[in-house]
């Protein structure tokens, strides 16, 4: 029969404490790497499959339904519908936050209401924990915050956060 | 969509064991799965030298700490000297290693199989939450420091703002699972509490509450799966696997609609069409769907085809997912109210249907007579989904 740690054992619960030294270098690959330089441009680039006509963001070479290459690059707005958001009041660790953090999920356009896949992008929405809790801000029209061009990396932080407009 | 399948033999459970869900056991992962293996093999009538292949399930490694999980629980799981394998999506595991003992008995490679689920979740330090940074991707998505909990949030408001659906109609989900695990004796976190109650806790992630989550757990479980002929020799009361199912939908869960589980519909409808259901609602006596959030269970009771999308609430409300309802949903108390050692939770599930068709659920024995039962879990980035559908 298993058995459940006590309180008192935890006191004096020996933990092994051990920081690995990993480090990596992803490969961003042909799609995600000219996605990340548009970023830097301010663009949003997506790739069309022209035998589906959907639009991959982020971009992939290759359209999964489909399963053949993709057949061009096209400019997606900037703008978008807010499908999700939410307020995070602990961080990744699962410390507690005062202040919270919200983000979400924005139908990029062009795309329409009823397609179950779009051209999407998960970030942070500049709005604020009532405007979350009111769920006022899902469906709502949002255009990207950009970094000033000379602090910008190429990098999904070079959108700062989605805006109401 | 189109499954051509071939089915050799086949398959009963005729035997299960789980551990207490708990925190923090004192046991390794490999007694743990040493102590579920061996009561599953003692249900069965069987000895470890019976068994002709093992299965082993566990999420990832990096929860107990260790490599290779499948090699490492090996001999706690009797693997050793044995063809074994190990199957990993997510927290869709538990099923998959149901699935993954049903079809190496099925095609007619071992007539014995021992499945063995375990985790230890409560190793991580300080939190089993950093462990899941690695489940996003790493150049979109991680440089804004997701919590895992985020994308369940993000769901969760989806699925409530497509529907009109309140938070007050998916606390009941927690109410109900967690008053059903009082009868569970190896349930972690069995109590009487109310909708007020969830609605007051303490808030992670709006609108993702403390009492929406289940618990942090370790636990394990195992079933034996054995084919026709052998089954009728050590048991009167089989319970076949009579449809399975399972699918992944694609990792860009930003570009598609979170409000429904699309990927769980698709392995619904395998599992269902080998089982010959075409009215599930109508066919299904007793559902356990995997609710590790509470919100989870209504949207899987809605891919599982046991509600119209969006009425899953309504019906709950109903009274129909009671124990004494039409369709009783989660009688063991599921991941809310057992506690969510992720593979061990999942094949749980199997399990607790298996029991109640069996009859010896005890306690947790819905009082209608049940005859078809479906166990569902689901897992990493709303992608993958796996369903199992058992008759007596
Ligand atoms: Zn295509």
């Amino acid at each position: 029969m298993v058995t459940p740690l006590k309180e008192e054992d935890l006191s004096k619960h020996y933990i092994i404490s051990y920081k690995p030294n990993a480090k990596y270098a992803y490969t961003a690959g042909q799609a995600q790497s000219k996605y990340l330089l548009g970023l830097k441009e301010g663009k949003i680039y997506g790739r069309k499959c022209n035998k589906c006509g959907r639009i991959h963001v982020p971009p992939k070479m290759y359209c999964e339904e489909c399963f053949r290459a993709t057949d061009e690059w096209v400019e997606v707005k900037d703008e978008g519908i807010v499908m999700t958001v939410v307020a995070s009041f602990i961080s990744w660790t699962r410390a507690k936050l005062e202040e919270p953090e919200i983000v979400g999920v924005i139908r990029l356009l062009p795309s329409n209401n009823r397609d179950f896949v779009y051209p999407g992008i998960f970030h942070r929405i500049c709005a604020s924990y009532e405007q979350v809790k009111s769920m006022e801000i899902i469906g709502k029209r949002v255009k990207a915050v950009w970094k000033p061009k000379e602090e910008r990396k190429g990098s999904i932080e070079d959108i700062q956060c989605f805006k109401v407009i | 969509m189109k499954v051509n399948i071939h089915l050799n033999k086949r398959v009963a459970v005729i035997g299960a064991g789980l551990t207490p869900f708990r925190r923090r056991l004192l046991e390794t992962p490999q007694e743990i799965a040493w102590e579920a293996a061996s009561k599953a093999l003692d249900e069965a009538g069987l000895e470890l030298k019976d068994i002709d292949c093992v299965v082993i399930g566990s999420a990832p490694d990096a929860f107990d700490g260790v490599n290779l999980k499948g090699e490492y629980l090996s001999h706690g799981s009797g693997g050793i000297r044995k063809p074994v394998s190990r199957v990993y999506v997510g927290g869709a595991t538990g099923v998959m290693t149901a699935i993954a003992g049903w079809y190496h008995v099925a095609s007619g490679l071992c007539q014995k199989v021992l499945a063995v689920a375990e985790e230890k979740m409560s190793p991580d330090r300080p939190h089993p939450q950093a462990i899941f940074r690695y489940i996003w991707d790493p150049i979109l998505e991680k440089p804004l420091n997701p919590n895992l909990i985020w994308i369940f949030a993000m769901e969760m408001h989806r699925y409530m703002a497509t529907y009109g659906i309140k938070k007050e109609e998916i606390a009941l989900v927690s109410v109900k699972n967690k008053r059903n695990a009082v009868n569970n004796p190896y349930a972690q976190l069995g109590s009487n509490i109310t909708v007020e109650d969830v609605l007051k806790s303490e808030v992670l992630v709006w609108p993702v509450q403390l009492l929406d989550v289940s618990p942090v757990s370790d636990g394990g479980a195992a079933i034996v799966l054995a084919s026709e002929d052998v089954a009728r020799r050590y048991t009167d009361t089989p319970v076949w696997v009579e449809g399975v199912g399972w699918t992944l939908d694609n990792t860009e869960w930003p570009a598609r609609d979170l409000s429904y589980a699309r990927y769980v519909e698709f392995a619904a409808r395998m599992a269902y069409k080998m089982a010959g259901i075409e009215r599930p609602n109508k066919e299904i006596d007793v559902a356990e769907p995997y609710d590790p959030f509470d919100y989870k269970e209504l949207h899987h009771l809605e891919a599982l085809q046991l509600a119209k999308r969006g009425e899953a609430p309504k019906l709950l409300k109903e009274g129909v997912f009671d124990i004494d309802g039409d369709i009783p949903s989660s009688p063991s108390g599921g991941l809310l109210g057992v506690g969510n050692p992720i593979a061990a939770a999942g094949l749980m599930k199997v399990i607790s249907i298996y029991w109640q068709l069996k009859g010896t659920a005890g306690k947790m024995q819905v009082k209608r007579p049940v005859h078809t039962g479906v166990a569902q879990a689901w897992g990493d980035l709303m992608q993958a989904g796996t369903v199992i559908v058992l008759r007596n």
